[in-house]
């Protein structure tokens, strides 16, 4: 018990790994597949193997979604603090999208989908799950946002369920071997009656109908997946089948106090690239940034780039926060939200100031500055917009239900 | 001049201000602002003299080397804050209105705060006082506490710390046993870290005071701004600048010849009754040199001073924060609360975000201060995060009040008064 905020002597090396492979493997072929929409990384998957062998040997969800397991069958309150899988997933993330936003979204085994997986799944469901590649799918043509408004239907027959909707904005969706569906028992039941649903690819009745054409994380591939009649075991469905009113939504939503967090990461990460390829870019160009003279003794785009950097500090200090609470199973719904909607407004402030400071050079292919500040869009968006965040911290500092503030 | 006189002399020759019984506080106003000069400081009869002899200067241990990242502060700081932030809440919120109108630190606070040992825990033991490590974390944490109570008073409780922590730090045997043991009584002394001048774009490393040296020791002259308790004070630590080597800093005792004062009433931070401090030819002995000028010291107290002012702008913030929330979920139009309107309660939201953002970052400088990593960086972020988002905070908070937040009725007013102070003041605080 002693207020620290640096990245601990035991997680420095995963950081340290993580960094080089973003370097190493991500960077030189960053551009590559941002102008190569929709064509496959081959060069993830011998990195995907070194990432599970890294896994494996004791780092626990370096760089991933897959480490973000809660409970584990362990459900007593850790003693003392711990510096767990949360913040080593976080940490280790902020590096990989340092590297690149859109292959790490893309890389094998680690999509938001294994994260539902990873935090709700039964040992029997991550034992059959586990290894594989997991997308989610929630959004539909008529919603986003209102995730209580799903549409598709699952129906219980026999020892199955049939699931059949249209899903939209599914990542890696194309490419995943499995797709976590979300689906209603009974449309009437509202919220309590949603689940999710593992659906493998390979079962008759899912299909991917195309791919998006996107305004940047384009080496990351987007599905529009149709679910006709397509039956899945009734152990697919991952937590609960009860249909609990009182409960409602909770067990679905938890999810997103472990997601959230890990998409704020992302947005740090890229912050930070930026920041340092401005550094860089304005320091060639004369303009020192000093951290002792007041911001407005110094030159006009140094003083900027203070104000850019204070409020990616901020946000990378919100995500560790969010995920330590998350390790020492602290309530961590407020802070969670905090990070996404500060990172996910800051990226983008961030990316597109830096191409701005660097001009013709910052706006041009020749750099990744621009292609930063596309990728860095989406993530004011997914997982909840940054309007969504903000109305889950209100309602909970406000004490308002949904009905009162809508 | 002329005309001024004579447009006075019309309106105080109207029997109305009679009647409307404004003879008296105008007569007042005339009074202080023709006493407006510079004047010698307070009739303090304090003599600073060493009763013992240290063999060397006294230095607080920095706290151990935590391994794990952790938000949870020691349980001895967890105890701390806990009593100062009641002591906030009892003493310096419901004193804050007056003292703010008064232009006044209220009688015996200074007294109540020293009962508190909110001065003695900074000071080692051989001198007194009940330190035994130096925890920059620990004084965020108290800056923070207490400005949730008022900014204003908390800089009036915490300046005399500021000159005790500087000559913990950095001054010699003899400036420590001199000075630092009336620090840890009931009485501490009435003491001013004094390094802000005006003048737009104002450096605190580029002091535009000046210091020479003379056969006995230094001479400066140079004038200081918003000082607090300035017309009280009795001891002072100046920042002036050494014959073009650089910002360094002296200890100047209130009655030296030379020293005088006049009130600098401000914006906000009214509650610590800020002053100019004019020193015009001050001559100072040999030993009223701190650190051996090195500017380094400045530089180091430039941003402790700094991570101060972050941290009393968090815990403004918070009060900001806890005081509209309540006052959106009671206000009624168009028959339901207006947090019930996303307008108003994403502002709430975006107040919790900043100040939790601003909170974290000066977190992290402090626990790399009291480490002894590097932290220029961390401070220098906060502090952009303090004059940027502080101040949003504070007019966020009079926006959601709408015009009542305008009134003094509500303490909205003074925070964004006082915010203000936050990301532009130098000095006067040290973390």
């Amino acid at each position: 018990m002693t207020i620290n905020l640096e990245v601990p002597k035991k997680i420095a090396p995963l950081v340290n790994q993580a960094h080089q492979a973003a370097a190493e493997v991500f960077r030189p072929i960053s551009r590559k597949y941002d102008r190569a929409e929709h064509a496959y990384p081959k060069e993830l998957d011998t990195f995907a193997a070194v990432l599970d062998g890294m896994n494996q040997s004791g780092f626990g969800g370096g760089a991933g979604a897959a480490g973000v397991r809660r409970s584990g069958g362990d459900k007593k309150k850790p003693e003392g603090n711990v510096n767990g899988a949360n913040l080593r997933t976080v940490l280790g993330t902020i590096e990989m999208c340092w590297g690149d936003v859109a292959l790490l979204l893309s890389m094998p085994r680690q999509g938001l989908g294994n994260a539902a997986i990873a935090s709700v799944a039964n040992d029997e469901q991550l034992e059959r799950f586990g290894n594989m590649w997991a997308a989610m799918a929630i959004t539909e043509p008529s919603f986003g946002s209102d995730s209580a408004a799903v549409s598709t239907t699952a129906v219980l027959d026999g020892d199955e369920y049939v699931l059949n909707g249209e899903k939209i904005f599914v990542t890696a969706g194309d490419r995943a071997d499995a797709v976590v569906v979300w689906a209603t028992l009974d449309k009437s039941k509202g919220r309590a009656a949603i689940k999710s649903f593992v659906v493998e690819k390979t079962r008759p009745g899912i299909t991917v109908e195309r791919l998006e054409h996107k305004l940047g994380i384009k080496a990351s591939d987007t599905a529009v997946i149709r679910l006709d009649n397509c039956r899945v075991p009734k152990e697919n469905l991952l937590g609960s089948p009860e249909i609990d009113t009182k409960k409602g939504f909770a067990g679905v939503m938890e999810t997103f106090d472990n997601t959230r967090p890990l998409v704020a990461a992302m947005a740090v990460g890229l912050a930070r690239a930026a920041l340092e390829e401005t550094a860089r870019i304005l320091d060639e160009a004369g303009i020192e940034i000093d951290y002792d003279a007041p911001a407005n003794t110094q030159h006009a785009a140094a003083a900027e780039y203070l104000r850019l950097e204070a409020d990616f500090e901020a946000a990378c200090l919100l995500t560790l926060q969010a995920a330590w609470m998350a390790d020492n199973r602290k309530p961590n719904s407020v802070q969670a939200s905090m990070s996404k909607a500060k990172a996910g407004r800051s990226v983008v402030d961030i990316t597109l100031k830096c191409v701005e400071l660097c001009g013709a050079l910052g706006y041009s292919e020749d750099s990744l500055l621009e292609k930063w500040s596309r990728d860095s869009k989406i993530l004011d968006i997914f997982e909840g917009t940054q309007q969504i965040q903000q109305l889950i911290i209100a309602r909970r500092l406000l004490g308002k239900s949904s009905a009162e503030l809508k | 001049m002329g005309r001024a006189m004579a447009v006075l002399t019309k309106i105080s020759s109207s029997p109305v201000i009679d009647r409307i019984g404004l003879r008296k506080p105008l007569e007042k106003a005339l009074t202080s602002s023709v006493k407006n000069g510079f004047k010698a400081v307070g009739a303090s009869e304090r003599v600073f003299t060493a009763t013992k002899k240290l063999s060397k200067p006294q230095r607080l241990p920095r706290p151990a080397d935590p391994e794990l990242f952790d938000l949870e502060p020691t349980e001895e700081q967890q105890m701390i804050v806990e009593t100062v932030r009641e002591f906030a809440a009892e003493q310096l919120r419901p004193a804050a209105h007056d003292a703010d109108a008064k232009l006044e630190t209220p009688d015996g606070l200074l007294a109540r705060a020293a009962e508190l040992g909110i001065g003695a825990f900074g000071i080692p033991e051989e001198l007194g006082g009940f330190g035994t490590e130096r925890s920059v974390v620990t004084n965020v944490l108290v800056a923070e506490a207490l400005a949730h109570g008022d900014l204003g008073l908390a800089v009036a409780v915490l300046a005399p710390s500021a000159v005790s922590t500087v000559l913990t730090q950095w001054g010699d045997a003899d400036q420590q046993a001199t000075y630092l043991p009336s620090f840890t009584g009931d009485q501490p002394p009435v003491a001013a870290l004094a390094l802000q001048e005006r003048g737009a774009l104002f450096d605190p490393r580029k002091p535009k005071a000046r210091a020479k040296r003379t056969p006995s020791g230094y001479e400066l002259t140079g004038v200081k701004a918003l000082v607090p308790r300035a017309a009280d004070g009795e001891l002072f630590v100046v920042s002036a600048d050494l014959e073009g080597r650089g910002g360094a800093l002296f200890v100047v005792e209130a009655s030296t010849t030379g020293v005088s004062v006049k009130p600098d009433p401000a914006m906000g931070l009214r509650g610590a009754a800020t002053g100019l401090l004019e020193l015009d030819a001050v001559k100072l002995p040999a030993n009223a040199l701190i650190g051996g000028g090195d500017p380094k010291v400045l530089q180091e107290t430039v941003r402790l001073s700094r991570l101060a002012w972050c941290a009393l702008a968090a815990g403004t913030g918070r009060a900001v924060l806890d005081y509209v929330i309540p006052y959106v979920n009671e206000r009624k139009a168009f028959g339901e609360p207006i947090s019930h309107r996303q307008g108003v309660a994403f502002m709430v939201s975006d107040i919790a975000i900043e100040l939790e953002s601003l909170r974290l970052v000066t977190l992290r400088a402090a626990s790399r201060a009291e480490r002894g990593k590097p932290y220029a960086r961390e401070v220098a972020l906060a502090r952009k995060l303090a004059a940027d988002k502080g101040m949003w905070i504070g007019s966020a908070g009079v926006q959601l009040l709408g015009g009542h937040g305008y009134v003094k009725e509500h303490p909205v007013e003074r925070w964004y008064r006082d915010l203000r102070a936050a990301g532009l003041m130098e000095g006067a605080v040290l973390a």
